[in-house]
This record gives structure tokens, C-alpha cells and sequence, in this order.
């Protein structure tokens, strides 16, 4: 590498480095350092080795590497010819025709592409074409579908102001994904010779559904591309951010955003469990154990050289957990009880209450089964938990609560609220919480809305946590993840 | 004396081709990082859940590369007399006591603390070694945080620091694999010496091709159906997903059976297999069962 060269490689990296960071990336110093010595090793004509040198570097976190790939995919999808990442060797310039055809794209502005035959096609000859695809798995062709697909049904015009989602879903709408999902199936069986068992199709779907997923990627990769052909990678880099799973907010969070934060529980409760585990072994010193002394000093005759402590066992928590489960929350309420159940092995006992207006107990749900996505399905579809109208009523569903269960609180429970306290300016009933505070050994508030939020409309937070021992805010799993730990 | 860095790999292609020849099915990204790290002299954190042949990757580049393995199995307790280090006291007794009246304190003190008296753990070893050596930390997330701390001084500069006799480097410097089942986060320090390398369940075209290599005998069209079949189980929510090795297992009874297409009843009763757990069994058997 020459010295130009050198330097021009090192601004790139330090603009991806730049690009990472925003998207809440942690890169450190040495790992930039590294980064820069790996891809001197790496022939950066080869694009995915060159993303995994880089990826090996800088991200240390495999929940990181989608967020990653994004920005690489944006940062480095059009740095001009003199970066081109091409596949050159073998003579598949994908990239560069990429490249030229956004060119052309952006001067024109008729969005002609290099497809060249496809563009005579009927759009009912597409949508053909695209099945004979999908059901062979032919991947070029997918791809030079799904390039055409975005060109002709997008509709996408330089500088207008929308977002990426807005173009797939019109792309997407035109190529009526499910129905062709439907018609693979039947051409499939009758193609088929062997025995259709329902194993045999379960299977075929599966696969047709995988590459029809593929598909999709693709359109989406291509629109991106696109998009910042259009308006410039500083600018894509922004809207395309996705926060990391443990930073989405639990109120807000799309479907596709809520399946990665499943996903994200996961480990994070085995994390969770394993260090509370540890915790509660390494605690401090307690008072000499004598016998153990004495058995170990046989070894150094008998004198007591090594002595040995009693090690106290702090008794685990009794858990109340108190759930708000109407809409606006429900998903909180969700993933605040399977955390708690996973990890349930850490308090001696817990036990659920969910409520909207009425409150029911959910305790023999997760009793019955283990598994705990189950549990909370029949917590959503069994719990009666509706009084009068269905909308959040914490005063009514406290007073019930009180009724019913108060006298089994007691010094050893730790009461858990969960809500966001807009209690459609019912009356609060704040003391019951200040009675169940009086008897449990603590009471805390957990509150899914941002901070600024509280105590605004009909949001009573702060009249309730002025009986508890703490109102934590709980936006995202990260926020959880702490208190949970705080509180084992 | 700092020690040389020995070019092992010539490209990427290499790696991987070589990993093949061995049924080691490596993908870009396992190649790519396998290259690097010879290229760096950095160690990899391999990470991903059990049975996707994080340890079998460490083992197979030792044999790619004529290497001996060097292992450190990770336990909770592990610590330096077992990591790094040991003391012979034994032996040092016996000197001191063998030559009780010749030798004067110095001479003894000196000589007790020398390299002959020296037990070497496998950390030390690995780096001393004069034969080529592949580096296996087996397991790092099961030591404690603080026991993480061990490692930092070999992984970032190839050296242990023995207090008595001063610092020995080493003479080579070994490929260097950790493995982690990702139970806890590895401290950020250890994250930043090492190059991340994340390993998961293998695609389904790699996990036919690993089939086919792995056991000998099996038909195309079988490992096909194999193949497809777990990851149909793999999109369930289950309490542990069926593992490279379970898939294996399973191709092997399949084979053993003489079953030469899989059918619902066949896949029902051998799914104990693949899973290990009774809800997770009962789960897959309804949803394989489905009759649309």
C-alpha cells in the first residue's frame, strides 16, 4: 500500500468507526488500531472477508452484529469507484453495475436499470418469474428480481422525503408475497411425485417461506442502496439506525423489534441467573467455623494455620409481582414476568397478580407449566382481569388486591408494581400501598414511561411511589436487567 | 527476546480448504478469522451456543497446522497454581534438606527459585513450548471475573510474570482459541486482546454438507430431509435448540436404523435425540404432527 493510499484508507475506517459509534456501537481505541492492521491483510477486493476482518475487530457482541451490518452495508455500499468493493476476481462486478446503474439512476432521474431484458416484462411476467425463482432457489435471479421489482414498483423519486418502509411496502404490495406463497404450494404438489406426507409439506413451506424471507431481505437491501445513492450515506446512516435490543423501548417497539427482544431475554436471564447465583455465594465473611478449622489444621499438625469462615446465606426474597396488563403496557407486564420466572429459582417463592380494572392471580399458570411463553399466553387469553369497561383502574384493582391477598404479605415479600400508574382519573386508593408497605419488607414501582412523562395527564405515579420504597423507570431491557439484579 | 511471528496460513482459501479436507465445514467468516488471527498474533474468542464445534475448531486447526494442543478446561476456582504456575514444593524441600550443612541460605534461596523447580500449567507451557502449539481455553465464561485477569498478560503480550524469577517470555507465539458458551459477558478487557469470532448453528445447506462429511454412508437425499427437519425444529421456541453433534447423532441412529426417509412416526420417535427436554420433545411432536 502506498502512503496515499494508507491515508485514504485510514479516513475511511475512521468515518465507519465515526458511523458505529452513533449507532451506539462501542469501538475502543485499540480495537480502531486493530481494525487497521487487519484489513492490511485482507485483499479489500474481497467484500465479505474484508466485513469480517472488520467485524472481528471492532464488534465484541454478537447482538451487535446485525446493527453492524447495516452500517456497514450503508457506509461502504457507495464509495465511489476508487472503493469499490468489488468481486473482481471473478468477474462477477455485481457492485460496480450497482454503481453505475445509481448513476445513471441519479442522472436521469428515470431510474433506468442495467437489467436490461427484464425491463421489457409484464408485471404478471415478473410475478412469474419471481415464482420460478423462488421455487428453484435460484439466487441471481432473485436478485435481478428484486432490483427490477424496486425500480418498477417503488416508485421512488430523488429527494423525496420518505422512508425506506414506505417503498417496501409498496414494492411488496405489488408482488403479493402471500398469495405466491399459496400458488408455490400447489405447484409443488402437483409437481411432486413421491408421498406428500404432511411432514414432506410442512418442510417445503418452511422452505419456500425461508427464501421468500430472503427475498425480502433483498428488496429491502436494494431500496437502501438506493436511498443512499439518493440523499448520502451521512444522512441513510441516521434513519437507518436501529437501536441494539436491549435499548428498544418496551412501549414502542414494532414486531420485528419485540421477536429481537425475545430473542434477547434469553441469555440475558441465563446471564442473569448466573451471576446472581455467584453473587449469593461470594458474599462477605461470616463468623469462624470451628470444625472446619480444626479438620484442616490436621494437615499442618494440628495447628489451626488456615482458619475457615461460616459463610451466611442471605435469604432469598419472597416475590409479589402486581402487573398492570392493559394495552398500553402489556408488553412490559410481559417481559417483566418471564424475566422473573426465569430466574425464579433466586427468591423462594413468587407469586402474580395481574389487573386492568379487576385483578386476578396468574401463579398456578406458570405452575402448571415450564414453559413460560405458554404461561403468559393464558396469563393474556384465561385471567379475568376486567371489572367494568376494561380501561386501567389501579385504585379498584389495589383495593381487590388488598382484600383478597393483603394478609399474605408479609416481612419477608417484596412487592413489585408494574405500570405506568394513568389511572383514567379513578379514584388512586395510594393507601393500600402505604398499608402493604406497613407489612412487606419492600415495595418498588416499576414504570415503563420515560421519566419526563410521569405525573402528567392522568398519571398518578408519583402519588403511589410516594409510598414505596423507589420508582424505577424501566424502558428497556437494559433498565430491567438492573433492577432485577438489584433486587435478587 | 521477543518472540518471532510465524506466518502459519498463506490466505484464506488456505484455511479453509485445509479445514475441509479435515470435516471441518468452515464458513467465510470462521476461515476469515482463523487467517487473521495468524496474520495478528491475536487471540479469538470464539462464542455461540454449545455444540456448534467451537472446541472442534481449535482442535482441527492444531491439526491442520501439525500443532499440539495445549487445553485449559475453565472451572469456577481455577486460579493461578492451576492456570499459570506452581511452585515444586516437594522438591524444594528435599534440596533444602538434601545438602542441609554445605550450601549457604543465599545459595539455596536462589537456586530453589529457578526454572527447575518450576511446575508449568498449561498457559505457561503453551507459551515455553519449543514444538508448535495451539492454545485452548476452554469454557472462559465458568472463571470468575476476577480470574479473567489471569489470562490478560499472556493473551495481550505473550508473557507470564513470576514473581521470584522475573518474567518469561515466549519463544513462539501460539494460535490461541478461547471458547465461551456466552453464560455471563467476558470482561471489556479481555474482549479488546481478543478477535470475536461468533459461532452459530450452521446454515442448512452447511449442516447437510457437515452431515455428509461427518458420517460416512449416509444418502444425499436423506441428509437432505435431515437437514431440513432440524432447522424446522431449530424456528421453534425451545428450551435448548438441537445442537451440531445432535444432529449428527441423529443422522448416525437414522443410518443404524436402516430408515431411508423420514417420516412423521419416524421423526416422533426419535426426537428424543435431538432434544433433551421432555416439554421441548412434546412440543416438536405437535408441531411436526400438523396436518394442513
Amino acid at each position: 500500500m502506498t502512503v496515499t493510499d494508507q491515508r485514504s484508507m485510514l479516513d475511511l475506517l475512521n468515518g465507519f468507526v465515526g458511523q458505529l459509534r452513533d449507532a451506539g456501537l462501542p469501538v475502543s481505541l485499540t480495537e480502531n488500531l486493530d481494525a487497521m492492521e487487519a484489513v492490511r491483510h485482507i485483499p479489500i477486493e474481497d467484500r465479505d472477508a474484508f466485513k469480517y476482518a472488520l467485524g472481528a475487530t471492532m464488534i465484541k457482541n454478537q447482538a451487535h452484529w446485525r446493527s453492524f451490518e447495516t452500517v456497514f452495508e450503508v457506509y461502504f455500499s457507495l464509495r465511489g469507484p476508487e472503493y469499490a468493493l468489488t468481486q473482481s476476481s471473478d468477474g462477477d462486478s455485481e457492485l460496480d453495475d450497482l454503481w453505475r446503474e445509481m448513476q445513471e439512476a441519479s442522472q436521469q432521474g428515470d431510474g433506468r436499470g442495467g437489467a436490461g431484458s427484464l425491463d421489457a416484462l409484464t408485471p404478471e411476467e415478473i410475478a412469474h418469474l419471481l415464482m420460478q425463482a423462488l421455487m428453484q432457489g435460484d439466487q441471481a435471479l432473485m436478485k435481478a428480481l428484486a432490483r427490477q421489482a424496486v425500480q418498477r414498483f417503488a416508485g421512488m423519486e430523488p429527494g423525496r422525503p420518505v422512508g425506506g418502509t414506505y417503498y417496501l411496502y409498496r414494492t411488496l404490495r405489488n408482488l403479493d408475497l402471500d398469495g405466491m406463497l399459496a400458488k408455490m404450494m400447489e405447484a409443488a404438489a402437483q409437481q411432486s411425485t413421491g408421498p406428500n406426507t404432511g411432514l414432506e409439506q410442512r418442510l417445503e413451506r418452511e422452505e419456500f417461506e425461508h427464501r421468500i424471507t430472503e427475498f425480502k431481505a433483498e428488496v429491502e437491501a436494494e431500496i437502501r442502496r438506493r436511498l443512499v445513492a439518493d440523499r448520502g450515506v451521512e444522512a441513510m446512516a441516521k434513519t437507518l439506525r436501529k437501536p441494539l435490543p436491549e435499548d428498544v423501548e418496551f412501549m414502542h417497539a414494532s414486531r420485528d423489534e419485540m421477536v429481537s427482544l425475545r430473542k434477547a431475554l434469553q441469555p440475558l436471564t441465563r446471564k442473569l441467573a448466573a451471576r446472581l447465583a455467584r453473587k449469593r455465594k461470594h458474599g462477605r465473611r461470616g463468623p469462624l467455623d470451628f470444625r472446619n478449622t480444626v479438620r484442616h489444621s490436621l494437615s499442618y499438625g494440628g495447628v489451626p494455620a488456615e482458619p475457615k469462615f461460616k459463610y451466611p446465606r442471605p435469604a432469598k426474597p419472597e416475590l409479589m409481582v402486581v402487573a398492570d396488563i392493559s394495552g398500553s403496557v402489556a408488553a412490559f407486564a410481559r417481559f417483566t414476568l418471564m424475566l422473573v420466572y426465569a430466574i425464579s429459582n433466586q427468591f423462594s417463592k413468587v407469586r402474580s397478580f395481574v389487573f386492568i380494572d379487576g385483578i386476578d392471580e396468574v401463579t398456578d399458570y406458570f405452575k402448571a407449566t415450564e414453559d413460560i411463553t405458554e404461561a403468559i399466553h393464558r396469563v393474556n387469553t384465561e385471567a379475568d382481569v376486567v371489572w367494568v369497561d376494561g380501561h386501567s383502574d389501579y385504585g379498584h384493582a389495589f383495593e381487590v388486591f388488598w382484600e383478597r391477598y393483603g394478609k399474605d404479605v408479609g416481612p419477608k415479600t417484596t412487592v413489585l408494581l408494574l405500570g405506568d400508574a394513568r389511572n383514567n382519573y379513578h379514584a388512586s386508593q395510594s393507601w393500600v400501598i402505604k398499608e402493604i408497605r406497613s407489612k412487606a419488607r419492600h415495595v418498588y414501582w416499576l414504570n415503563p414511561e420515560p421519566r419526563s412523562y410521569w405525573n402528567t395527564g392522568d398519571s398518578i405515579v408519583g402519588e403511589y411511589g410516594a409510598h414505596t420504597d423507589g420508582v424505577y423507570e424501566c424502558r428497556n431491557l437494559r433498565q430491567l436487567e438492573g433492577f432485577v439484579e438489584k433486587l435478587a | 527476546m521477543a518472540a518471532e511471528l510465524v506466518q502459519r496460513f498463506e490466505s484464506v482459501q488456505q484455511v479453509r480448504e485445509g479445514l475441509r479436507e479435515l470435516d471441518y465445514l468452515a464458513d467465510d467468516g470462521i476461515a476469515g478469522v482463523a487467517y487473521l488471527a495468524d496474520r495478528l498474533g491475536k487471540p479469538i474468542l470464539v462464542e455461540g451456543p454449545a455444540g456448534t464445534g467451537k472446541t472442534q475448531l481449535a482442535k482441527s486447526i492444531a491439526e491442520l497446522t501439525g500443532a499440539r494442543l495445549v487445553r485449559l478446561q475453565c472451572y469456577e476456582g481455577l486460579d493461578e497454581s492451576k492456570a499459570l504456575f506452581e511452585w515444586n514444593y516437594k522438591k524444594q524441600l528435599l534440596r533444602i534438606q538434601a545438602d542441609k550443612n554445605s550450601d549457604s541460605w543465599n545459595e539455596i534461596h536462589d537456586d530453589i527459585f529457578s526454572e527447575e523447580f518450576l511446575l508449568t500449567r498449561p498457559l505457561l507451557e503453551a507459551i515455553t513450548a519449543d514444538d508448535p502449539v495451539v492454545l485452548l481455553i476452554d469454557e472462559v465464561d465458568r472463571v470468575e471475573v476476577e480470574t479473567e485477569a489471569l489470562l490478560l498478560e499472556i493473551l495481550s503480550d505473550y508473557q507470564v510474570s513470576i514473581p521470584e524469577l522475573g518474567t518469561i517470555e515466549a519463544k513462539q507465539i501460539p494460535l490461541v482459541f478461547l471458547t465461551s458458551n456466552n453464560t455471563r459477558e467476558l470482561s471489556e478487557a479481555l474482549k479488546r486482546r481478543c478477535l470475536y469470532l461468533h459461532v452459530d448453528y450452521p446454515s442448512m445447506e452447511r449442516e447437510r454438507e457437515i452431515v455428509l462429511a461427518k458420517v460416512p454412508g449416509i444418502t444425499d437425499a436423506l441428509a437432505d430431509q435431515i437437514a431440513r427437519i432440524v432447522r424446522s425444529i431449530r424456528s421453534l421456541d425451545l428450551k435448548k435448540s438441537p445442537s451440531v453433534s445432535e444432529t449428527l447423532d441423529w443422522a448416525r441412529t437414522l443410518l443404524l436404523l436402516n430408515i431411508e426417509t423420514i417420516d412423521e412416526q419416524t421423526a416422533k420417535e426419535t426426537l428424543h435425540i435431538l432434544l433433551k427436554y421432555q416439554t421441548d420433545i412434546a412440543k416438536a411432536a405437535k408441531e411436526l404432527s400438523v396436518d394442513e
